[in-house]
Formats: structure tokens, C-alpha cells, sequence
């Protein structure tokens, strides 16, 4: 990103956004408990910006992505997006055909691509099927799309008559990919768009969505748990833990010098492609917290090694510590934790 | 045959697994060699749409229509789980009736697999406990209360949070990553010889990974397991695998053991594959918009066969007049170290 684009204003604004989902047991389907999946995010993403957000597995980051998207509705919270043809709207309360016309503008990319592509469409309805649906292209104009879509993602545009299943993990990946591009939209939420892709396929997609990023003024929010991967494509971080933001801040910043004990465990886990430190990664011990049923004070307390009494009383604010640099740790001034440099220098 | 190797578990030779489409003959697995010893792990690794899952699904005869073995073996080692021999019984899996019950008695209890894309294996409309106290049940003859209280063992055990409510979701109230680690808890509930696992954490965060790359390696020594681990990750790669087999366009083009893999790799594709790894140092000096290197070109057409080595149209060190004409042999340029290539032979 450049820094011209650091000045602009948001493309989207999220607000204290919420999702719940109920916990049904019994005969008669009674509401035994809520599942917080995400649990009051706010956060913004300039235009042409990559948000990356990272967190463990269960931690409400699909949820988030959907919710954002409306794919499902939200349990409260306001999600502003700058559309170019609607203005500013929240999309939380956007009636239906308000919403059709922003999801023109607004895409995801779905992390399962085996169960969110329609086993009886070929490719050609599949990656067409938006651009038909808002009158964009058709007949010969939309093949033509189509296959200009196919081709930058890596597949070969004869496979357009073919149907999801007759694809390897990798490919289908990259359908869902060219879908979320057909209809040029400004902002698409990338979730684990690249985890199915061998080293070489991956690096070229990646290229491919800065290239667009660059060309077309692209906002991502990308999800994904590989942290060279986010490292890389990423201008700023978010790091989640049982669906709240504990930390956030610019890449460089969050890699060098992160501040909530969270993420530091999070880094000295990756796994490094050098089989002389296969033995150095270090394990987050402790059980993982639960959602429905969150511990007291700060959600990460009980598997926090510099936990103190003030952690497991009361829960920390999302605060500023440095500019641009927001933690949700009460000790964030005082701790001094090792990011990447040490980590590499220690494995 | 030489003696027989004693901890010999499985070999495949020529494999070849087609789709006879109208447009032509999908060669999705075309020749693959492969060996694997009893608790080994075998790393593979290789582009995508290379042929891993469908030489996977070839061994379990799970290979879907029109798809079909048209060439080689598969031989199993198999010895009884109860320990009353030592003596292993060959079973070439390519001869069995794909419905059949040797097969069905193989699959799950034998060699079990983690499929990449969970909802593959799962019912969406039954509980998650439901489908994997089913496989305990079936393979294990227990009661239903042990077998409950068995599949929330596991669920803790690849580190569900709150196993007690994920035991009655249905697959579409857990997070991808949770799918991901109910279809682990599902196929090592079984205690198999050999587990395939096919890209099984690629939607875990590194701290999940490293405990369920744990739980793995401690199931192995357990009942020693042995593990064919299909990722395109090389860093979980270096971690996990004893051997590497790379794999390019069907074939297996080079194998060794994964130091080897590493730090002398000899196919001109494996050496690409370590130049496109974004590397975390980067994050530490970030350039604008960096690019990343790719292996040039695209991979070919699946309908037609390239003459020559099928890496050549992509090869950085391509030989004209060898490499398009002749396909390049296996050759052993060093001990244990296999690969398919000109350059060495
Ligand atoms: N439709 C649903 N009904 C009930 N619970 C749900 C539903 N979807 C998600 N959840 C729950 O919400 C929580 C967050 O799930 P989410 O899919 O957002 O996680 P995630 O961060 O994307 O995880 P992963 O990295 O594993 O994909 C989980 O506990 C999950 O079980
Ligand atoms: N049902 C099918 N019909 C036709 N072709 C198929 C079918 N299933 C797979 N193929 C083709 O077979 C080839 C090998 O697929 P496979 O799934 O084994 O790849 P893979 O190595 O597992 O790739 P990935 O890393 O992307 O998962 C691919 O080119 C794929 O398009
Ligand atoms: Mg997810
Ligand atoms: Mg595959």
C-alpha cells in the first residue's frame, strides 16, 4: 500500500459488531447457553489496505468475515461500507435489494471450498453466476470473462464445462477465488484463500491479489493462519482470541515487536521449513477457553505464563499503547516479549 | 525378491489412476513408485492437482467414477491388530472389490485417512458424536456409554474447547478448523497401521497445528503408527516427515529423506519449490509489494502427454533435444536419494 492510500478514509467501518449463536440440546430444542463467537469488534480498513487476522482455531474469525458480509446476520453491531454507487451505508440494516446491490462491491472467499461450491453447476455458471445476476455480461461476452478469470487464477479455461468435483483441493480453491473476482468488486474478505495451495501456486496468487490490489484499489481482509503468508501480504494485523481483538498493529510493528502474550505464543509456534529446528517449537499449554462459557478477567489468563491476580479479576480494555499499536493486556507496558527477530535467533 | 523387509508396511508400484472424460484422459496419477516403512512418516508434497489425493484415494479404493486404476499395485503389509503374529499377510489393494468387506475391514481400521476437505467425510446431518462414535463402534465392539465417553476423549485431545457441547453439533456449527480436527479425532479413534493424511491442518492456526502435529507423533509411538503426510507446507514438512516423496504431473519425481529434501535437493522443480516460500524474515524489513518468485509457466494441459520429462516446458535448466524427447528414468544419485531427471543420468 502506499502512502498515499495510508491518508485515506476507510472503506469499511466496523462497530462493537456481534454474533451469537444459541445452544440448542433436547427434544424440544431449548436454548441451553449462547456461543460468543465474535464478541464486540470494531475495527476499520482503508481503502486499498490488507487487514490480515490471525487467532486460534474456533475464534470467530469466519464468523466475523460472514457476519461483516451479512451471509449471516449479525446479533447486533453497525458495519459501514463505503459503496461506490449506494454511499455510505451500514450493512447490518440494508434491505434486500440494498444488499444485492452491495454484494456486487463486497465478496468473500469461502475457507471450505468443497461445501461452498454447488455440486451441479459447472464452472462456467459458477463463476459467471454474479455477473449474470447483476446484469453485468452474458452469453458469449460472459465465457469470455469467465475464462479471463480462469486464466488468472491458474486454470485452464477448457475446464469450464466441467463440474466442482472433477477438481483437486487446490483448484477448487481457486474457482472460489475467481468467483469473488468475476464482477470486479472493491472489497472481498480473503478466508484461508491460499491454504490449499502448494508453495509455488500460492506464491502466484498472492502476486496476483497485490497485482489487483495495485490495478484496482482492492481492500482485503484476509484470514489465515499461516504467518508468513500474512506477513507478507498484509499492511496491518489483528490478532483474535475467543472472538475479541486483543491486538492490532501495523505488520512490521506486530512481527517485531508484539505486545500481547497471545500473539507471542503465536509466533514462536510457526513452523519454520528448515528441518534442523524441528524440535524448537514452542507449545501454548493450558485448556482452550470456551466460548459459551468464557473465563473471568482476561480471556487468556488461565494459559497466560505472565499472569497476574489483576488478569484473572477484571478484564483488560483494547488500548493504544503505542500510535497505531492497540493491546488488550493489563501488562502491555511492562512486558517485554520476544517477536520474530528473537524467535528466528532462537530456533 | 531379496529377503523380505521385515517392517516393510507399504509399496506402491506404477500406480496409475485415470479419468476417462469426453474431453479426453485425465492421467491423474500416472506411475508413481513409493515405499513406506512401519512409523515412518512420509512427507508429499507437489503442485497442486499433481495427483496426491487421487494416488490417496487409489489406496483406499475410494477413487470416485469415472475414475479408474488402470496399472500398477498397492501392496499393504497387514498384521493383525490383536499382536498373535508378527507375520505379515500381502494384500494388493488394487485387486480388492472396492465394495467388498476386505476392503471395508482395511479402510478405518487398517489405514485411515483424514480427507482434505472435511465435509467429505462427514453427514451434515448428524452429530458430530454420532459419526465418530459410530467408527468406534464399529471397529471396536463397545458399549455405547464407553464409546460416548471414548469420542470426548479424542475431541479433548485434539484440543476441542468444551468437548461436552462440540459432541452433539452438527458439523455446520463448528469452525473450519474444528471440522478439521473432528475428522483427526474420527480416523485416529481406530488406532490404524497407516494413517493418510491429506492436508489435515491447513485451517489451524500454528498453535493448534503444533499440538495436533504432537498428539500425531504420540499416537505414532503408541501404537506405532505409521503416517503419509500430504501438505504443501514445508515448514510443517521439516517438522514431521522422516522422507520426502515431491511429486510432479502424476509421477513421484524425487524422494529422500527429509534433511536431503532440504538442503541438497537435485529435481530443478523441488529447488523452485524452496525459492517460493515467503520467508518470515521478510515481515521484519517489509518491502512495498514484494513480489514473490513463482515457477514460471503453467501446468500443462491434463489431456494431453507431454513427450519427455513433463517438467521441461518449466524447467530453468531444460535441455533441448533431451529433455522433450526422453522421459527421464529413476536414477539413485546417491544412496537413498531418487530422482527423475536428466541432469543426473
Ligand atoms: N452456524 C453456527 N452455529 C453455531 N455455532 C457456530 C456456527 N458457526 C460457528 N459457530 C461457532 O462459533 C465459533 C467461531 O467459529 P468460526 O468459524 O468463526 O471460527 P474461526 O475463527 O473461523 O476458526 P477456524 O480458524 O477454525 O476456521 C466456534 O465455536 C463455532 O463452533
Ligand atoms: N472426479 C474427477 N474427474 C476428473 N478429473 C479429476 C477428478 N478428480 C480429480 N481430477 C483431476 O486429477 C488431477 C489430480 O487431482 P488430485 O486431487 O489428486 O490433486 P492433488 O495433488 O491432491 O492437488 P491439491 O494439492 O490441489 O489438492 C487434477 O488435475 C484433477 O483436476
Ligand atoms: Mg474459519
Ligand atoms: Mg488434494
Amino acid at each position: 500500500m502506499s502512502d498515499q492510500a495510508l491518508t485515506k478514509e476507510p472503506l469499511l467501518e466496523v462497530i462493537e459488531l456481534k454474533k451469537y449463536f444459541p445452544i440448542r440440546r433436547g427434544f424440544f430444542k431449548r436454548v441451553v447457553g449462547q456461543v460468543k463467537a465474535v464478541d464486540n469488534l470494531s475495527f476499520f480498513i482503508r481503502e486499498g489496505e490488507t487487514l490480515g487476522l490471525v487467532g486460534e482455531s474456533g475464534c470467530g474469525k469466519t464468523t466475523a468475515g460472514r457476519s461483516i458480509l451479512r451471509a449471516i446476520p449479525p446479533s447486533s453491531g453497525k458495519i459501514l461500507f463505503r459503496d461506490p454507487t449506494l454511499g455510505k451505508v451500514d450493512v447490518a440494516t440494508l434491505d434486500q435489494d440494498q444488499l444485492i446491490a452491495v454484494r456486487r462491491n463486497m465478496r468473500m472467499i469461502f475457507q471450505d471450498p468443497y461445501a461452498s461450491l454447488n455440486p451441479r453447476m459447472t464452472l462456467l455458471d459458477i463463476v459467471g453466476a454474479p455477473l449474470r445476476a447483476m446484469k453485468l455480461a452474458s452469453g458469449k461476452e460472459l465465457e469470455e470473462r469467465v475464462a479471463e478469470m480462469l486464466r488468472r487464477v491458474g486454470l485452464r479455461p477448457e475446464y469450464m464445462r466441467r463440474y466442482p468435483h472433477a477438481f483437486s483441493g487446490g483448484q477448487r480453491q481457486r474457482i472460489g477465488l475467481a468467483r469473488a473476482l468475476a464482477p470486479n468488486p472493491k472489497f472481498i474478505v480473503c478466508d484461508e484463500p491460499v491454504s490449499a495451495l502448494d508453495v509455488s501456486v500460492q506464491a502466484q496468487i498472492l502476486n496476483l491479489l497485490q497485482d489487483l490490489q495495485v490495478d484496482l484499489g482492492l481492500t482485503y481482509l484476509f484470514v489465515a493462519h499461516d504467518l508468513s503468508v500474512v506477513a507478507h501480504i498484509s499492511d496491518r494485523v489483528a490478532v483474535m482470541y475467543v472472538g475479541k481483538m486483543v491486538e492490532l498493529a501495523n505488520t512490521q510493528e506486530l512481527y517485531t515487536n508484539p505486545m500481547h502474550p497471545y500473539t507471542e505464543a503465536l509466533m514462536s509456534a510457526i513452523p519454520l521449513p528448515d528441518p534442523r529446528k524441528r524440535e524448537k517449537r514452542v507449545y501454548l499449554s493450558g485448556e482452550v477457553a470456551n466460548p459459551a462459557n468464557p473465563p473471568s478477567g482476561c480471556y487468556f489468563h488461565p494459559r497466560c505464563s505472565y499472569c497476574v491476580d489483576i488478569c484473572k479479576s477484571t478484564e483488560p480494555a483494547f488500548e493504544e499503547v503505542k500510535p497505531g499499536h492497540f493491546v488488550k493486556c493489563h501488562r502491555a507496558r511492562e512486558l517485554s516479549l520476544n517477536g520474530v527477530a528473537e524467535i528466528l535467533a532462537n530456533r | 525378491m531379496p529377503e523380505q523387509d521385515q517392517n516393510l508396511l507399504l509399496e506402491i508400484k506404477g500406480l496409475r489412476t485415470y479419468f476417462h472424460l469426453a474431453e479426453g484422459v485425465v492421467h491423474a496419477v500416472d506411475g508413481v513408485d513409493l515405499k513406506m516403512h512401519r512409523k515412518e512418516t512420509l512427507g508429499i508434497v507437489g503442485e497442486s492437482g499433481c495427483g496426491k489425493s487421487i494416488s490417496a484415494y487409489s489406496m483406499l479404493r475410494l477413487v470416485p467414477p469415472p475414475g479408474k486404476i488402470e496399472a500398477g499395485e498397492i501392496l499393504f503389509y497387514k498384521t493383525p491388530k490383536d499382536g498373535s503374529t508378527n507375520q505379515a499377510e500381502i494384500v494388493n489393494l488394487t485387486k480388492l472389490d472396492p465394495n467388498g468387506s476386505e476392503i471395508r475391514n482395511i479402510r478405518g481400521n487398517y489405514i485411515s485417512m483424514v480427507f482434505q476437505e472435511p465435509m467429505t467425510a462427514m453427514s451434515p446431518v448428524r452429530t458430530v458424536g454420532q459419526q465418530i462414535m459410530e467408527a468406534i463402534i464399529l471397529h471396536q465392539k463397545v458399549s455405547k456409554e464407553e464409546a460416548r465417553k471414548q469420542t470426548i476423549e479424542m475431541l479433548r485431545r485434539v484440543r476441542m474447547s468444551n468437548p461436552e457441547r462440540v459432541i452433539d453439533d452438527y458439523p455446520f456449527q463448528l469452525s473450519g478448523g474444528m471440522r478439521q480436527r473432528a475428522v483427526i479425532a474420527m480416523a485416529l479413534c481406530c488406532r490404524p497401521s497407516l494413517l493418510i493424511a491429506d492436508e489435515p491442518t491447513t485451517a489451524l492456526d500454528v498453535t493448534t497445528e503444533a499440538q495436533i502435529l504432537n498428539l500425531m507423533r504420540d499416537l505414532q509411538d503408541e501404537f506405532g503408527m505409521a503416517i503419509m503426510y500430504i501438505t504443501h507446507n514445508l515448514g510443517v514438512i521439516a517438522e514431521m516427515a522422516d522422507n520426502v516423496a515431491v511429486m510432479y504431473m502424476g509421477r513421484v519425481v524425487e524422494q529422500a529423506d527429509v534433511s536431503t529434501i532440504f538442503y541438497n535437493p537435485l529435481h530443478p522443480y523441488t529447488q523452485g519449490l524452496h525459492q517460493s516460500i515467503p520467508q518470515l524474515k521478510d515481515a521484519l524489513s517489509r518491502k512495498e509489494h514484494k513480489r514473490l518468485d513463482v515457477i514460471k509457466g503453467m501446468v500443462p494441459d491434463p489431456y494431453s502427454r507431454l513427450k519427455g520429462c513433463p517438467f521441461h516446458p518449466r524447467c530453468p535448466k531444460f535441455i533441448a533435444g533431451v529433455c522433450d524427447e526422453v522421459e527421464p528414468r529413476m536414477v539413485e544419485p546417491e544412496p537413498g536419494h531418487t530422482v527423475k531427471c536428466h541432469l543426473y543420468g
